[in-house]
């Protein structure tokens, strides 16, 4: 099994989970970070005190995957994520040891 | 602190040189009490009603108002400790201002010298209604309202002025000490001030009918006596108390303009019992207060973000707030003697000042006055009690009113600056002796750790937000 963690643009995460939910993901966890890679930041001006602001509000979307998946996953979230603009984030994947539904105690696949 | 030197020298210079060259005024003609037995004038309800709404008016200015307003300026680690200052102020002042605070203003007066009231009303002795020899209710009065009600609306502006002055040392400041401290400031500063200016016996006061009482300072609604001291004060705390840790290096945003954004709202609508209230009136210098301290806010809104779109291309919230709250200070002694076209004047002004006051200023000299005190209170009321001198007119005042520049009256101006510099030079005086004991005794600022942590679980033991 993989993690697929994804930082996105903030006004992407509607398309993206249509088209995740679409190619049959189950769930996902979603949180809102902040982020920069070579997208440059702001300035932010108050009563004369300048600031730099390097951190852009982002969205970091966390699906697991079984290793059959993990392709079209990838694959939805590129095409669903992109605006072909500095700044539409990056995808990690890291393997996943272990998943459990806390309910039944289910474990592996069967849990996702 | 030179540069306090030279304005102090300057106002009073200017002053006196005024008030020499140019003959005397006729006494404002405002259908004041003389300070002897008052004629019997009936009570009368709309001026009460006029009276109390103003009095709710000005509270709601210092919470929800300020608290609001500088609240979203901090920090979040600091939001309950602006809160609490402001509601705390709240509590103690008012109680200060019954016991003491009202009879050092409105009683009578320490030896003649017009410096300072006696203790003849302290815990409202004389205020309150009481049964005579004779079993007939007396309602001490003044004017044409009760007495207790002038007494409950003068507490308000005692509340809110050191409530000012936190902005000044927000975030850094020990919550015990700026309880001592406002406590002692209020008594020490601002009641004298108030009883120069607005005391039947002040010797500055326009009320003073007394023939040897030459110097008539107009100060409609506090900008002497609230934002000249505090705006002083606060100038004189911040460089005292020292810039907070990180100052310069560490960026510090507003956390949530958005409460500063409804603060500014809740001060504006304050503002007209602030100023309509001073009139002690439902009557037309009353409507031409709350007119002309509109269309001053009104202004200052326009300049601020204005100046802000000149020179950075972009107006914002926190300009436009600063300038409708920078307006309002500028209009603050002139809205019962200018006309609310001039009042546009003032908030124009008021807003350009003010700006380069936060800014330019501010910038030049690196002091940490964290929320603008000095810049907008301390600005503007000087600014606006200057222009005061200038567009005071008879229109407004009355045929026998005092009036400015604008109708020949230079002696007004200088009146003005008289009164200027002693309530700076009081502001600075007791500032410096207060934060000087008091850092002796129990110190000044929270600690390190403190600060770094936060007033909210410092000084408080709670937390603003709780998410999660």
């Amino acid at each position: 099994m993989k993690k697929i963690e994804a930082v996105i643009r903030h006004f992407m995460l509607e398309e993206v989970k249509d088209a995740l939910t679409a190619s049959g993901m189950q769930g996902m966890t979603v949180s809102e970070i902040r982020g920069f890679g070579r997208q440059k930041g702001h300035r932010d001006q108050y009563r004369g005190a300048e600031y730099t602001v390097d951190f852009i509000p982002k969205v970091k979307i966390e699906v697991v995957v079984t290793d059959d998946n993990y392709g079209a996953a990838i694959e939805t979230i590129l095409r669903s994520a992109q605006t072909g603009k500095i700044g539409d984030g990056k995808i990690f994947v890291t393997d996943l040891e272990a998943v459990y539904r806390i309910r039944t105690g289910e474990s592996g696949a069967d849990a996702l | 602190m030179p540069l306090f030197g030279s304005l102090l020298t300057a106002c009073v210079l200017l002053g006196l040189t005024a008030d020499s060259v140019f003959s005397q005024e006729a006494p404002a003609s405002l259908g004041e009490v003389a300070p002897a037995v008052a004629a019997p004038v009936p009570l009368d309800k709309a001026d009460i009603a006029w009276v109390l709404v103003s009095s709710a008016l000005v509270l709601m200015m210092a919470a929800p108002g300020l608290a609001m307003f500088y609240g979203g300026l901090v920090r979040k680690k600091n939001i309950l400790g602006i809160f609490m200052q402001c509601f705390t102020l709240m509590g103690i002042m008012s109680i200060v201002w019954a016991m003491w605070g009202y009879s050092l203003v409105f009683s009578g007066d320490v030896g003649g010298l017009g410096l300072i009231g006696d203790f003849g009303y302290v815990g409202l002795k004389g205020v309150l209604p009481y049964i005579d020899a004779n079993n007939v209710q007396q309602i001490p009065q003044i004017l044409t309202v009760p007495k207790s009600l002038h007494m409950v609306f003068q507490m308000m502006f005692f509340i809110i002025t050191p409530g000012l002055i936190c902005g000044a040392y927000a975030e850094r400041m020990k919550f015990s000490s700026m309880v001592v401290f406002s406590i002692l400031w209020g008594t020490l500063v601002y009641c004298p001030v108030a009883h120069w200016v607005w005391s039947d016996f002040g010797w500055c006061s326009e009320f003073n009918l007394s023939p040897t009482a030459k110097i008539k300072a107009i100060d409609f609604a506090g900008g002497t006596v609230v934002h000249i001291t505090s705006g002083i004060s606060a100038l004189v705390c911040a460089i005292m108390i020292g810039k907070r840790l990180g100052f310069g290096q560490e960026p510090m945003p507003p956390h949530n303009l958005t409460y500063t954004t409804i603060g500014a709202a809740l001060l504006w609508v304050g503002w007209f019992g602030f100023n309509g209230g001073s009139a002690l009136a439902a009557d037309a210098r009353a409507v031409n207060a709350m007119v002309a301290t509109h269309m001053a806010a009104a202004a200052g809104v326009i300049a601020w973000a204005g100046m802000e779109w000149l020179t950075r291309g972009k107006a914002s919230i926190l300009g436009a707030c600063s300038g409708a709250v920078a307006g309002l200070v500028c209009i603050t002694p002139a809205c019962g003697s200018v006309t609310p076209i001039s009042a546009i004047i003032f908030g124009l002004a008021g807003g350009v000042a003010c700006f380069y006051a936060c800014t330019k200023l501010k910038n030049h000299f690196r002091y940490d006055d964290t929320l603008d005190a000095f810049g907008v209170h301390g600005v503007g009321g000087i600014l606006g009690a200057i222009l005061t001198g200038v567009f005071a007119t008879k229109a407004i005042t009355g045929p026998n009113g005092l009036h400015g520049v604008i109708e020949g009256n230079m002696k007004q101006l200088g009146d003005q600056f008289i009164a200027i510099g002693a309530s700076m030079l009081i502001a600075v005086v007791g500032t410096v002796l207060l934060l000087k004991l008091i850092d002796a005794i129990i110190g000044l600022r929270i600690s390190q750790a403190g600060e770094l942590q936060g007033l909210d679980v410092a000084e408080h033991g709670e937390e603003g937000y709780i998410f999660l």
